[in-house]
């Protein structure tokens, strides 16, 4: 602990002593709890309640004192713990303070024990302390366990929760010492407190109150979580409920996977699918209960018999269908959690095999169309899943989700017709909410792009093919839609079209045949931000492919019209920061790709943006802008070394002019200035971002010598002069045109690598030390019993 | 209690409720969809129209070819349009007491009522209903008068005819009943026997019952009904909506306790979501115009349109089709802008916030400011003038059948540009656009229907647990075209009585009590006494006068006064003979006590017997029964009084007198 934090801490431990002085904001006691946490590991807690008395003596006044605060007798409590973690300074406190603290005589017995804060700290406290065995002596001296016991059915969720981790924590110390050197010591010569805690458990797994099983279920599962020493084995056979019978743990899963309600099975299910080593049986008993809700919906919807069904030959589980059919929340819930599973389950290498993609296909199939209530119900369990799952919302995404994943896996012909049917049938309706309609442009996007990857097609698939002429249609009326979320989905949907067929000679035809490209033009107007930044990128996409509406005016047929002018329009104009953000990278990506609009003129192109941007009020903007600066770099001086974070995607452009020409290019666009003055931004990623920057362009053009003494010419004076001005928050001076000379030797004049250390540390680095808590608690302090004297 | 079912369409209801001494008129709504058999009545010359072939029999028998056109595979009637009317047969219409008025689409077939049945009630509705209602048959009779038509086919109505016509001619029902419009002297006479109501209002009829209309959701003015005595309840629900549009919110609670609810007018189109709806029309509405295609919104001049011109308000700016215009052509399009301006009490909360701002509740006034939305009476004069397209038109009838969108229809029709919007769930628009194959012109169906679908109306009987739902036979089985649909229907617990066309329902209930008032003077003289903990008793002799409806017990006239022989019998003429009163007695007779009772005043050999309703006691000694049930007490001996008395006395004891 340095000095100045020694000097403050009296005074912080007489507020807290005194109950006159309310600490007004927990989370400070929370963080002083971390320092000394922190302070505890690199230093002697002995030493340091030695050298500081005043913790002590707050330590042994709070217990005492009658009217204290809940929450700094709780902070008490668990600061105690963490000094007497260590063994030599819980020897110095057992005697006296911790038996006050922790004892029966302590907070234990008083009114304040009501509040769970304090019950908390209690256990926290006894967490942090019971790290060595003579911690075990002092709980069982004192009788704190049996205390533990009644707070696992504390009324306090947190208490209850911590109070069984405590248990585990207890029980795994006792154990402790013997798990290295005994093999599998039998339960009768474990230790006291060991015994003491497997009794309580086994006790309350037989009890008949379902609340203390639970207690006891938590516990075990966390001990069995947390280590796997031979000792939990015993603990295992011990078990009355998981010993009793000569099952083991595989036939165990099984029994429950079978009796379990198919709410309950299906999370264990999975659980047991998820198993890299686990016996074939189990595993298909496992899939078995996971397929059960979809097998049951095939079965009330198949018309023609002959049909592949999903678990063929098996009874139908009729709990099952009670749950699908009991009510509207048990169908939805166990239909939205298979649906979760099985798509959780379906990309794993472990997966069930053969898995059964085609009745998986007709069950998710079937249940949109149940959701639409266009499937036609063979039975009265179909009737009333159709009345139950019309419209529903909640199955639609689910279902949308889980096609989704299906398409992997793709599936016969006329299948995949069907799946591309319902999808557009939820593209089409009306009735779709935005949410719904969202998942189906990303399973159509899906399907679309695993049909493409069809064995020997190019380009899109056969179905991709007869699809697009029927989406395009949908596609126009959704960007016409008067709800926000649906025009940002169908342009965020377009803009991953294009992007992966935007070459594909069918889709542009369809695309250019169809209003979708003047549409996604006129939403660059939309009043909505987040539309008009998604319209940005989907222009800018489509500009980039050569796809974006073919021009009004008959006059110049020969070219697009140029979208940079709208679009520079919207970066300096727009009043939302998303449509910004969207066009510098839409830009970026132009530089990289080299659009025609930039290649025609780059350096005026770089100017006018990097001009526009360094005024931007929103930093993701600035940052973006240095990005831009950054590639446009990487094209006039070559590749950034590997060493640099970023990576350009342009193949190699031509040789590196000679440098002077390059840093004649680099002037007239500005991008020292920019660089300069984001290097003081006021937001941290910009400056780093910045300083990043600057040092992949010192290290550039070091090798090209240095004809020049840094700080020599009077034009980098003017500069220094200039971005001192910047630092120290003045905003206003432009740097004006200047020699590169000049800028390469500010350039090398700047500690760039020692400005790059102080922005890692933080912004916040200061504000987080133990010196300024400790200040600020004062402080506070000093501020209340301001307050209170004004009342004088 | 009967229920008289005189409309067999289920959202434009006419019903008949026998409720006490009353005979109501539950709404009295007018089947259009009749005029779907018939040809559009063009404001201008059409030449298509004119020259459609003339139909013929299989065997070439073309004797109804003057009456009968055919067009694309369809026939259609050659005459003035013809509307299917309530059933008049059913019950003498002249009995009927008083008429009410849900909303203003439930009141089109009033002048036939009022002024052909010998109707000399009231009618009750609210102000915009009458309004509104009065717009719509100003426009009807507008539609059809304008465009007169000198023949009016009757041949084909013909019972063995009919059955010669093909389908939907064939099936059509009631034919002969078909009547033409009525004319707007009929409109004015019958909406002068209208009284006008406010929500809540209560209205006694005859002193029998009351009645109250309650705010319904779904319309400017429109109301769902309480009918109630002081026992008994009836709730009558038509057209009521739970959705936030402009009309004021649903009146829910007010439902609660009813013995029956009758529940008619739900949505047409259960499966389609309005919002959706509206989505869609803004979606197509925008894509055409784009396009440099016309819209054409065939539709009533009140309602939806508002809510829809609200929608297109807030749409077209960020669509960019500001500078599209909107024409609004009704006989009472100005009107109708008009009023719903004015009608703010009758408004959802929002908007008659916005009354006291000050500023128009609705936002087509900006519209008409702006110059974007322009209202006519009509395609000629103004309107020619300044028509410009690419243009959203608004315009009626919603059946294709008479109105400016004929016109449109003609005009429009031809072009694949052009889109026609069918929001109105009234009619099937396959139908409505039969007389126009082919055609070129996009068709969208985006119906709005904002009324209660199923799943709202089971958690409104839920809420209100009305004790029997009575409602058309059509919401108690799937739609025919969604059989397996089996959620849309109502489902509730005992299942809806369900009823048709012309069925006269008993409903299920009886009627057990009537409220009797108490003179105060005869009420002072009443002396209760306390049987039971909580319940006292006491007896009162006095006269029940009965007047209006109204039960009053008065003090009985002293007893007859033996002096003077004139006095006496004038008496006795007016006043029953008041007999001396035997004292009251209550209480039950504890068996075992009434045996100790016995054997300690000497009987002997007493047997006792259970029997079905009680006991009997048997004293074999005197050869004596004594037979103990719940409401009676027999004591059967052998000519012997004294034992009688006796007996009668040792009983007596265990009741209580008074």
């Amino acid at each position: 602990m340095d000095h100045e934090c020694a000097r403050l801490l009296p005074a912080v431990c007489a507020v807290l002593a005194d109950p006159r002085q309310p600490v007004a904001d927990d989370t400070c006691l929370e963080k002083l709890l971390d320092w000394f946490k922190t302070v505890t590991e690199a230093e002697s807690s002995l030493l340091l309640l030695q050298e500081n008395p005043c913790l002590l003596e707050l330590l042994s006044h709070v217990p005492t004192l009658q009217d204290v605060s809940a929450g700094v007798l709780s902070f008490s409590l668990r600061l105690a713990g963490i000094f007497a973690a260590q063994e030599d300074c819980f020897q110095y406190l057992q005697v006296e303070l911790l038996p006050g603290l922790f004892g029966a005589a302590g907070p234990l017995s008083r009114a304040v024990w009501a509040v769970p804060t304090v019950r908390s700290g209690w256990i926290q406290g006894l967490r942090s302390l019971a790290q060595h065995p003579s911690a075990l002596h002092f709980l069982a001296d004192h009788g704190a366990v049996d205390t533990v016991f009644s707070l696992q059915g504390d009324a306090s969720l947190f208490v209850a929760s911590a109070a069984g981790q405590l248990l585990v924590h207890i029980l795994a110390l006792s154990m402790g010492g013997r798990a290295e050197g005994h093999t599998c010591p039998q339960g009768d010569d474990w230790p006291t407190c060991a015994q003491k805690i497997v009794g309580h458990i086994e006790e309350s797994l037989c009890s008949t109150d379902t609340s203390r099983v639970t207690q006891a279920l938590n516990v075990l599962t966390t001990t069995f979580g947390r280590c796997q020493s031979p000792w939990t084995e015993v603990l295992w056979e011990h078990s009355p409920v998981l010993g009793s019978s000569d099952l083991g743990p595989w036939e165990m899963t099984a029994q429950a996977l079978s009796r379990l309600g198919p709410t309950q099975a299906g999370p264990l299910a999975l659980g047991v699918l998820k198993l890299h080593l686990c016996p074939q049986a189990l595993r298909t008993q496992a899939f078995g209960v996971l397929l059960q809700p979809l097998a049951c919906v095939l079965k009330a919807t198949t018309q023609a018999p002959g049909l592949p069904g999903l678990l063929d030959g098996t009874s139908e589980d009729s709990v099952v269908a009670d749950a699908l059919l009991s009510s509207k929340s048990s169908c939805v819930g166990l239909l939205c959690r298979t649906l979760a599973h099985l798509e959780e389950l379906q990309p794993l290498p472990q997966h069930p095999s053969p898995w059964p993609q085609v009745p998986l296909l007709r069950a998710v199939v079937t249940i949109l169309r149940l959701c639409d209530g266009s499937a036609v119900p063979a039975s009265s369990v179909g009737g009333c899943l159709c009345g139950t799952l019309a419209g529903c919302v909640r199955v639609q995404r689910a279902a949308l989700d889980f096609l989704g994943t299906l398409s992997q896996g793709m599936g016969p012909q006329e299948q995949v017709t069907q799946v591309f049917a319902i999808l557009l049938e939820y593209l089409e309706r009306p009735d779709s909410s935005p949410m719904v309609l969202k998942k189906a442009f990303q399973a159509t996007l899906r399907w679309l792009l695993s049909s493409a990857r069809t064995p020997g097609c190019s380009g899109l698939g056969p179905h991709a093919v007869l699809f697009l002429p029927e989406l395009f249609p949908v596609l126009q009326k959704r960007l016409c839609s008067p709800c926000w979320e649906v025009r940002d989905s169908a342009l965020e949907f377009l803009t991953q079209l294009s992007r992966h067929w935007g070459g594909q000679a069918d889709f542009r035809h369809v695309l250019l045949e169809s209003e979708v490209p003047e549409l996604t033009q006129q939403l660059l107007q939309d009043p909505e931000s987040y539309v008009r930044a998604s319209a940005v990128t989907a222009m800018g996409e489509l500009s980039s492919r050569g796809l974006h509406a073919t021009p009004t005016s008959p006059e110049q047929p020969e070219a697009q019209q140029s979208l940079l002018p709208e679009f520079l329009h919207i970066l300096s104009a727009d009043s939302e920061g998303f449509p910004r953000r969207a066009v510098m990278q839409v830009f970026t990506e132009w530089l990289r790709g080299g659009h025609a609009d930039v290649a025609r003129d780059t350096e005026r192109f770089m100017a006018t943006v990097l001009q526009v941007v360094s005024r931007d009020l929103d930093w993701e903007v600035r940052a973006q802008g240095l990005e831009l600066a950054l590639v446009f770099l990487g094209q006039t001086l070559g590749q950034p070394g590997p060493h640099c974070p970023y990576t350009v995607t342009l193949p190699k452009a031509a040789p590196p002019s000679p440098l002077t020409e390059v840093l004649g290019a680099l002037c007239r666009v500005r991008l020292f200035e920019f660089a300069f003055r984001a290097l003081f931004d006021c937001d941290r990623p910009v400056a780093q971002k910045s300083c990043d920057l600057l040092l992949f362009l010192r290290d550039k053009t070091a090798p090209y010598g240095s004809p020049w003494e840094a700080g020599g010419s009077p034009d980098s004076a003017s500069v220094e002069a200039a971005l001192q001005r910047w630092q120290a928050g003045e905003q206003g001076q432009p740097l004006g045109d200047l020699e590169p000379e000049a800028m390469l030797a500010t350039l090398r004049s700047i500690d760039l690598e020692g400005l790059r250390g102080t922005l890692a540390q933080g912004s916040d680095h200061v504000e987080k030390s133990p010196q300024s808590l400790l200040r600020d608690m004062l402080a506070t302090v000093g501020i209340l019993q301001e307050n209170q004297a004004d009342c004088y | 209690m009967k229920l008289y079912c005189l409309s067999g369409h289920p959202t434009l209801p006419c019903n008949v409720l026998k409720f006490k001494s009353t005979t109501i008129m539950l709404d009295c709504g007018l089947d259009m969809t009749s005029t779907l058999n018939f040809l559009p009545l063009p404001l201008v010359q059409s030449p298509r129209l004119s020259n459609l072939p003339g139909w013929s029999l299989k065997d070439g028998n073309a004797f109804l070819d003057k009456e009968l056109k055919e067009c694309s595979g369809h026939v259609f009637v050659d005459s003035v349009p013809e509307f299917c009317l309530p059933e008049t047969e059913l019950i003498d219409l002249s009995t009927v007491d008083v008429i009410l008025i849900s909303n203003y689409h439930c009141m089109m077939a009033l002048p036939y009522i009022t002024e052909h049945t010998g109707f000399s009630g009231t009618v009750y509705a609210t102000e915009p209903t009458v309004q509104i209602g009065r717009l719509l048959m100003e426009e009807l009779v507008n539609f059809i008068e304008r465009v007169p038509k000198a023949q009016s086919a009757s041949l084909w109505k013909n019972k063995d005819i009919q059955r010669l016509l093909p389908s939907p001619l064939k099936d059509a029902v009631e034919v002969s009943t078909w009547r033409r419009c009525y004319t707007m002297q009929e409109v004015n006479s019958a909406l002068s026997k209208i009284q006008l109501v406010g929500y809540s209002q209560k209205i006694e009829l005859f002193g029998a019952v009351q009645v109250t209309p309650l705010s319904s959701g779904y319309a400017l003015g429109s109301s769902n009904w309480i009918i109630q005595s002081h026992y008994e309840k009836v709730s009558y629900v038509s057209g009521s909506s739970l959705l936030t549009t402009h009309p004021q919110p649903m009146d829910q609670a007010s439902l609660k306790n009813s013995d029956v609810l009758v529940l008619t007018g739900l949505t047409q189109i259960p499966t389609a979501n309005p919002d959706g709806m509206v989505g869609e029309f803004c979606s197509n509405l925008a894509l055409t115009v784009r396009n440099g295609g016309n819209v054409l919104v065939p539709c009533y001049p009140s309602g939806v349109i508002y809510d829809l011109l609200e929608c297109l308000y807030q749409y077209i700016d960020s669509a960019g089709l500001s500078s599209v215009p909107l024409y609004f052509i009704s006989p009472v399009a100005n009107s109708s802008l008009e009023f719903s301006q004015i009608f703010a009490e009758w408004l959802c909360h929002n908007k008659q916030s916005k009354v006291y701002l000050p500023e128009p509740p609705f936002p087509h006034a900006e519209l008409i400011q702006t110059n974007k939305l322009k209202h006519y009476p009509s395609i000629h004069g103004d309107f020619s003038n300044d028509f410009r397209q690419p243009c959203v038109v608004f315009t009626g009838h919603p059946s294709l059948r008479f109105g400016d969108v004929v016109h449109f229809m003609e005009l429009w029709g031809k072009s694949s540009l052009n889109t026609v919007i069918f929001t109105e769930p009234d009619f099937s628009y396959l139908e409505a656009l039969a007389p126009y194959q082919p055609l070129a012109m996009k068709c969208i169906y985006c119906p709005i229907d904002t009324r209660l679908n199923f799943i709202q109306v089971s958690k409104l009987l839920k809420e209100v647990q009305p004790l029997h739902v009575v409602c058309p036979e059509q919401y108690t089985q799937p739609p025919p075209a969604q059989s397996h649909r089996t959620d849309l229907v109502i489902d509730c617990q005992p299942p809806a009585t369900s009823y048709r066309r012309a069925e006269v329902l008993t409903l299920p209930f009886k009627r057990r009590y009537e409220r009797i008032e108490i003179m105060p003077e005869l009420a002072d003289s009443l002396v209760p006494m306390e049987i039971k903990p909580g319940i006292s008793l006491a007896t009162v002799s006095a006269v029940l006068h009965t007047k209006d409806n109204k039960h009053v017990l008065q003090p009985p006239p002293r007893p007859a006064q033996p002096t003077s022989g004139k006095k006496r019998k004038r008496v006795s003429d007016d006043v029953p003979d008041c007999k001396v009163l035997k004292p009251l007695l209550s209480g039950s007779i504890p068996v075992e006590q009434f045996v100790q009772t016995l054997e300690k005043h000497g009987f002997s050999d007493i047997k006792v017997e259970d029997t079905a309703k009680g006991h009997i006691v048997l004293l074999q000694e005197a050869e004596t029964l004594i037979q103990i049930e719940e409401d009676s007490t027999h004591i059967i001996c052998d000519n012997d009084e004294m034992l009688r008395v006796r007996l009668r006395d040792l009983v007596l004891k265990f009741l209580q007198k008074f």
